[in-house]
């Protein structure tokens, strides 16, 4: 399976990592060539296999619902770029 | 007593019990040490600070009777765990800046434990990368040289500072994680010890996440004692981890007896690769013969999907990258880029991701996009996960056989020369081949320095244990150890 450039700009704008137009025919190659690699599975019988979802038999733990954390405002928001008035503040998204 | 930061943890531990030597003696000594090592950009945020005030701290503690094992002990932290109010970057440009609101379950179990905090250790962007070579921080440099030929040569990766800074006797013991190898490959570039314990031995809480179904914290010390001793103090159950384990923590030190008689070691036919360099090959067969001296029984073994593991590796590890990473969007934490006039909030999170990952993780994120995306779905990530089965199975096979523990080569060569592999990223990727398996079974596995190359480069070996048996793995590693008798040091350039 081979990649094209609006293959590659497909991608790279699903993964919301923008690409200049220019640097798209060499991620397509890179991607050609990784996605190559990989391409060695399909000569493996998974025929009847489940498809790995834990690689510890463990059961996943559960706990009453109730609430445990909560209250730190200012340590959520410690870190943002742009917090404003409590919250996290971003471009108009809305008209 | 000399050259402090040159002991060991166990040694240190000793000496500070008997009075020997204060805690504040062994963390001024790194202190020194870490000042005078700028060459090889081990370290990337200095704590003196913080050190000194824990240092006082841990005295007072041993004074008081109250020491745990790595009370008083300076160590380093590979940037990849949050520390509270400590630049946690995970070597990327994305989190410049960052100063964690809180502390990561591992390293707050150490510092619990009276351990100091050195500062935090260079690494590959969110530990992609096999020769630190992807870090935002520029390059971790391998203290060993080739003989007299002053290239200098990757320490390996991810945990490329955190080897670097073992190795050099920058500090006594680091942390480490490993997802394909970050702890084993690195270990084994630079002579000295590594073991990534059982998936959910370590808590992954609060540790920058890359690849969460393979993601591990371990040691990277000075010795298999050492090993045995830090990892004892990183692991316990967390309920702010759903994967970890509910498991008794053993007493790891107490299990290294040397004795080994009777233990079944595997030698797996399809680790013997097309184009493995002859020492490799050799050193392998001393290790067999090593094993077989201190009375276990050598069998030969099959584990037939090994071929599979990588390209599976670069399937999964990329699918979950992709998911773990959408996190950085430029809104909660980290870096934000400038937008232009009428730039919206699609533009802000193309343009901040652009700017804040570097190639190998844009390149891994887009992967990861790509094999998950609508249509290529089953064709890649089902399928990988299928073959990620049949890898496990293979490892439940042979020690349903009563097979105890693997012996592996650690890598496929000695450290590389910086530059030398980072032209073709599947090539980069060929230097996980030998461990990848490890963490795609869930399995714990140790590297040990086993020897040096015709040009004095240290090379390791891979033991790889049973599911929850660290301390029956260790005390194997340990027997090997003994026999091995490494005790080559890099010559100081720096």
């Amino acid at each position: 399976m081979s990649i094209d450039q609006s293959t590659a700009a497909r991608v790279a704008k699903l993964a919301r990592i923008k690409v200049e137009e220019d640097q798209l025919p060499a991620l397509a190659s890179e991607f050609n060539t990784i996605l190559g690699f990989i391409e060695q599975l399909s000569e493996v019988d998974v025929e009847g296999v489940e498809p790995m979802t834990s690689v510890t038999p463990q059961r996943l733990k559960r706990r009453v619902d109730e609430v445990t954390d909560g209250g730190q405002q200012d340590k959520v928001l410690a870190n943002a770029p742009d917090a404003r008035e409590g919250f996290f503040a971003v471009p108009k998204v809305v008209e | 007593m000399a050259e402090l930061n040159k002991l060991g943890l166990a040694e240190a531990r000793d000496a500070l019990r008997k009075g020997d030597v204060t805690s504040v003696e062994l963390t001024e000594a790194c202190l020194t040490e870490i000042e005078g090592a700028g060459a090889l950009n081990a370290f990337v945020h200095n704590t003196p600070e913080i050190a000194r005030d824990q240092a006082k701290a841990a005295d007072a503690r041993i004074k008081a009777g109250d020491a745990p094992d790595m009370c008083g002990l300076p160590i380093g932290i590979k940037d990849l765990f949050c520390t509270k109010g400590v630049p946690s970057q995970a070597g990327s440009r994305i989190l410049e800046g960052f100063l964690p609101e809180y502390e990561s379950t591992v390293s707050g179990n150490l510092l619990d434990a009276g351990a100091v905090m050195l500062g935090k250790l260079n690494m590959d962007e969110f530990a992609m990368g096999s020769s630190n070579e992807t870090s935002v921080y520029g390059n971790a440099v391998n203290p060993w040289r080739r003989g007299n030929d002053e290239a200098a040569l990757t320490p390996g990766g991810s945990s490329g500072g955190s080897a670097s800074a073992v190795a050099a006797d920058l500090c006594l013991a680091a942390t480490g994680t490993d997802t394909g190898g970050s702890i084993r490959q690195p270990a084994a570039f630079t002579g000295i010890t590594g073991i990534k314990p059982t998936y959910g031995r370590c808590s992954r809480w609060g540790v920058v996440a890359f690849a969460s179904s393979l993601d591990q914290a371990g040691p990277m010390t000075k010795s298999v004692r050492d090993a045995a001793i830090m990892l004892e103090a990183m692991c316990s159950h967390d309920p702010k981890d759903s994967t970890s384990a509910d498991l008794p923590v053993p007493n790891f030190e107490a299990m290294l007896t040397g004795d080994i008689k009777g233990k079944k070691i595997g030698i797996p036919a399809e680790y013997r690769m097309d184009g493995m360099p002859e020492e490799i090959e050799t050193l392998w067969a001393q290790g067999r013969e090593m094993l077989a001296d201190a009375g276990a029984e050598i069998v030969d073994i099959s584990l037939p999907h090994t071929k599979y593991a990588l390209p599976a590796y670069y399937v999964i590890a990329p699918a979950e990258a992709s998911s773990n990473l959408a996190r950085y969007d430029g809104v909660r934490y980290g870096h934000r880029a400038k937008l232009d006039q009428g730039d919206g909030i699609t533009e802000m999170y193309e343009k901040t991701r652009a700017e804040g990952f570097g190639d190998e993780v844009k390149r891994r994120v887009m992967i990861g996009t790509y094999v998950l995306s609508a249509g290529f779905y089953d064709a890649y990530y089902n399928r990988a996960r299928k073959v990620r089965t049949l890898i496990k199975k293979d490892f439940e096979d042979v020690f349903a056989q009563g097979i105890d523990a693997i012996l592996t080569p650690a890598t496929p060569s000695a450290a590389f020369g910086l530059g030398e592999a980072s032209d073709d990223p599947v090539q980069m990727y060929l230097n996980d081949v030998f461990t990848v398996t490890v963490n795609m079974a869930g399995l714990p596995g140790i590297a040990v320095p086993a020897g040096t190359d015709a040009n004095g480069l240290p090379l390791g070996l891979q033991l790889i244990g049973r599911p929850w048996e660290e301390g029956d793995l260790l005390n194997t590693a340990y027997a090997l150890e003994a026999r091995v008798g490494f005790v080559a040091k890099p010559g100081k350039w720096w």
